[in-house]
């Protein structure tokens, strides 16, 4: 097993990453991509107070994440990686990095500048071409918040009836 | 940690847990609303969240209640602690400890919040008692 999901959430690790996805993938590893969290211990603390023992987190900057993807595809392990934003993901998949691979979007929410796309999903104009970008690389990029409910693919979120 | 009661509790959960949970609260005891506030982190981000929470923080003690310990309310809540000394937070909240913390909350944080995370942890039980098994309950001591 390798990288089981890729995930957009501003929440990073929390009840539906830790329960809802952890329930279905079982993941022995959640690596969370940030740049500002991987130098934050802190930071990095306050986010795994609670997790089971035998969950392994890591923190890493986009840049190391970039060098480090073989090695968690490799790896035997079941991970989850998670970015708070689009932009670290595209980043992450710049090149062509993450193609083929799903991408998760599971949790933008409401901020100035933003339209209402799911519940759970509020894009701007300069993230849904962050999107598109992503998608461009060869990701397959769509959003769902639970294993349980509907997947929506990108190009259903991004529509003119949403200002995108 | 310093402190001067009577302390203030807000009660921070996910759906609408924290509007059925402050309702029992003041169904039992009678509080008035200001003393345990509930929000829900439905549809928030977590600056909103924060903010949320901020707006109902005062000048006194407070202690932000979560019910996940490793939830986005308790990140958020545990992140403002670091802009409020006088700010405590206990994760995994129940209503015997909510209870509690209405019935004690003159107490200063140095002794209500060990009091509190007492009472809660005591309030766990389950029937027939043979069903707790002797490693959980090693684990619970």
């Amino acid at each position: 097993m390798s990288i089981a999901l890729y995930r957009v959430d501003e929440r990073l690790i929390h009840g539906q990453v830790v329960v809802g996805w952890g329930n279905q993938l079982h993941p022995q590893r959640i690596v969370v991509v940030d740049d500002n969290l991987a130098s934050s211990a802190w930071e990095q603390e306050l986010y795994t107070m609670g997790l089971p023992p035998d969950l392994a987190t890591e923190f890493v900057d986009v840049s190391a994440a970039r060098d480090r993807l073989r090695n968690w595809r490799a790896s035997g392990e079941v991970v989850i990686l998670l970015t708070r934003d689009i932009e670290s993901m595209r980043r992450l998949g710049g090149g062509g990095a993450l193609a083929g691979e799903e991408v998760n979007i599971g949790g933008i929410h409401h901020a100035p500048g933003r339209h209402q796309i799911l519940p759970y999903v509020f894009l701007s104009r300069s993230e849904s071409e962050e999107l598109r970008a992503l998608a461009r690389d060869g990701a397959h990029v769509s959003a769902r918040d639970l294993p349980g409910t509907r997947r929506v693919p990108l190009e259903h979120l991004l529509t003119p009836e949403h200002g995108l | 940690m310093s402190s001067a009661g009577p302390v203030r509790g807000v009660l921070l959960g996910h759906g609408d847990l924290a509007f059925g949970m402050a309702d029992a609260v003041r169904q039992i005891t009678g509080a008035g609303e200001d003393v345990l506030i509930p929000l829900s982190n439905r549809g928030l981000s977590p600056e909103t969240l924060a903010q949320a929470v901020q707006e109902r923080l005062g000048a006194e003690p407070a202690i932000v209640f979560t019910d996940l310990q490793s939830g986005s309310c308790s990140f958020v809540a545990r992140r403002l602690t670091q802009q409020h000394p006088q700010l405590a937070v206990i994760s995994g909240a129940n209503l015997s400890l909510l209870l509690e913390f209405v019935m004690k909350r003159e107490l200063p944080l140095s002794e209500l919040v060990p009091r509190l995370l007492w009472r809660g942890r005591a309030a766990i039980g389950c029937t027939p008692a043979e069903l707790e098994s002797d490693e959980h309950r090693a684990v619970s001591r």
